[in-house]
């Protein structure tokens, strides 16, 4: 989920820079020295994994995986992604320099607010913990394409219908992120329930 | 992952210091990003041909690159003409296609294809780790550039053992449909990298330690002079000036 390059004006794109940076700040000072590996690695298996296409009816979704990240790294999401989206600018050119910030927004800041509102019920029953990760999995998607939306809306009002567009179409990668995170999430209280610190 | 990247190469922009490279391209990409003069927009164009010509990208892979923005493009082009609401420019029955609508979109277009051309000719030209050092040397903190690199080093790593349980998984049979079995089979593939990659995260740090790792990162990357370096911090500020001339002063 990213927008491209030459599409937003100024403002939005310095506000979408300030967020990140001030994201990436605290995020790196939570960050303490010695789990600076966990989290690269685990930005690398995200980058990985925002390459699998699951099937969809005839067409196919890639994969955002926000919600999940959130849970795992909390602040250290925004760091996190903004790597991820660095090496994906770097290695495929799937977005630029300018809109490096406001697409880094677009994913962590909706992983961080999943973080704080569904964190705790990760830990409860399985009923709740999956209930929980289903909210995180598609809220986290819901709440990117609607900052992809008012990123756009707020470079040029007639953007209406295009962001409408936007939101639309992930309304199915919402739920099968939903659904995804909720079957990973009890994969991983099964397997190695110490990686949710 | 397709591998023929623009990072391998001899010429003339893949010599240039990596730092003054990133600081260019940031630098113009700012005044692109925010220009919308039509003059000024096809300055740009015509100065990342430039540049692309310079660093001699393959031109078919240039293309490729392009394809996903053009086809965000297209979606633009389809949508805003009609939708865009001022002086209209062609009525077609029911459908008015407005000036300010197709202006717009042939702004973005410039703009996306300058940016991108532009990011591909001066930053795409160097490897990710050169560009962790690039960033370490213009004093950004030592953590993101460890996990830059960090994540750089094991993509591949993580990358092959995704490739593997895929493979797995085909010799069992899977085949992907739209129904829960597929992706609870998908989330458990994700669920187990993501236990592999802290996995190994933790054995990598243990050997970091033995290292003597202590957070502090030295890069022993060496930027040596070259005689091409003055020429191109020339250029950059020419462009520079030329393009903020010509979207703001003329």
């Amino acid at each position: 989920m990213h927008i491209s390059e030459g599409v937003l004006n100024g403002p939005v794109l310095v506000a979408g820079a300030s967020i990140a940076l001030a994201g990436t700040v605290v995020g790196l000072k939570k960050l303490e020295l010695d789990n600076i590996p966990q989290a690269g690695m685990l930005a690398a298996a995200f980058f990985v994994a925002s390459l699998i296409h699951v099937p969809v009816g005839p067409a196919s979704v890639h994969l955002i995986l926000n919600g999940i990240v959130g849970l795992l790294l909390g602040w250290a999401a925004f760091p996190a992604i903004l790597t991820a989206l660095l090496l994906q600018a770097m290695m495929f050119q799937y977005g630029g320099i300018t809109t490096l910030g406001v697409n880094t927004v677009i994913m962590a800041l909706p992983a961080v607010i999943c973080y704080y509102l569904f964190k705790p019920f990760i830990h409860k029953t399985h009923r709740s913990a999956m209930i929980g990760a289903f909210a995180c999995g598609a809220g986290s998607v819901l709440l990117g394409a609607i900052l992809v939306a008012a990123a756009l809306m707020f470079t040029e009002k007639n953007f209406l219908e295009v962001a409408g567009l936007v939101v639309i179409a992930h309304i199915p990668v919402m739920i099968i992120e939903g659904v995804i995170t909720a079957f990973c999430v009890a994969f991983l209280k099964k397997v190695k329930p110490e990686i949710f610190m | 992952m397709n591998q023929d990247s623009f990072a391998e190469g001899h010429s003339v922009i893949h010599r240039i210091d990596p730092r003054l490279r990133l600081v260019g391209a940031v630098a113009l990409a700012v005044v692109v990003a925010v220009s919308y003069d039509f003059t000024t927009l096809i300055t740009a164009l015509a100065l990342s041909l430039l540049l692309a010509l310079m660093a001699q990208l393959d031109l078919r892979t240039v293309i490729r690159r392009l394809l996903a923005p053009i086809l965000f493009l297209l979606l633009l082009w389809a949508v805003l003409p009609w939708s865009f609401k001022g002086e209209s420019f062609l009525t077609w029955g029911l459908i008015t296609l407005t000036r300010p609508g197709i202006t717009l979109c042939a702004q973005i277009s410039l703009k996306t294809i300058a940016l991108m051309v532009t990011f591909m000719a001066l930053l795409a030209t160097m490897t990710v780790d050169t560009l962790g050092h690039a960033l370490n040397r213009l004093r950004f903190p030592d953590k993101l550039v460890v996990m830059l690199l960090i994540t750089f080093r094991y993509l591949f790593v993580i990358e092959q053992e995704y490739r593997r349980l895929l493979r797995a998984m085909k010799i069992r049979n899977f085949q992907p449909k739209t129904n829960l079995h597929s992706y609870r089979t998908y989330a458990y593939l994700i669920g187990i990298l993501f236990v592999r990659a802290s996995e190994r995260a933790r054995r990598v740090h243990g050997a970091m330690i033995c290292r003597g790792f202590s957070g502090k990162f030295f890069s022993l990357r060496e930027f040596s002079p070259h005689p091409w370096n003055g020429a191109f911090c020339f250029f950059i500020t020419f462009s520079l000036i030329l393009l903020i001339i010509l979207e703001w002063v003329v």
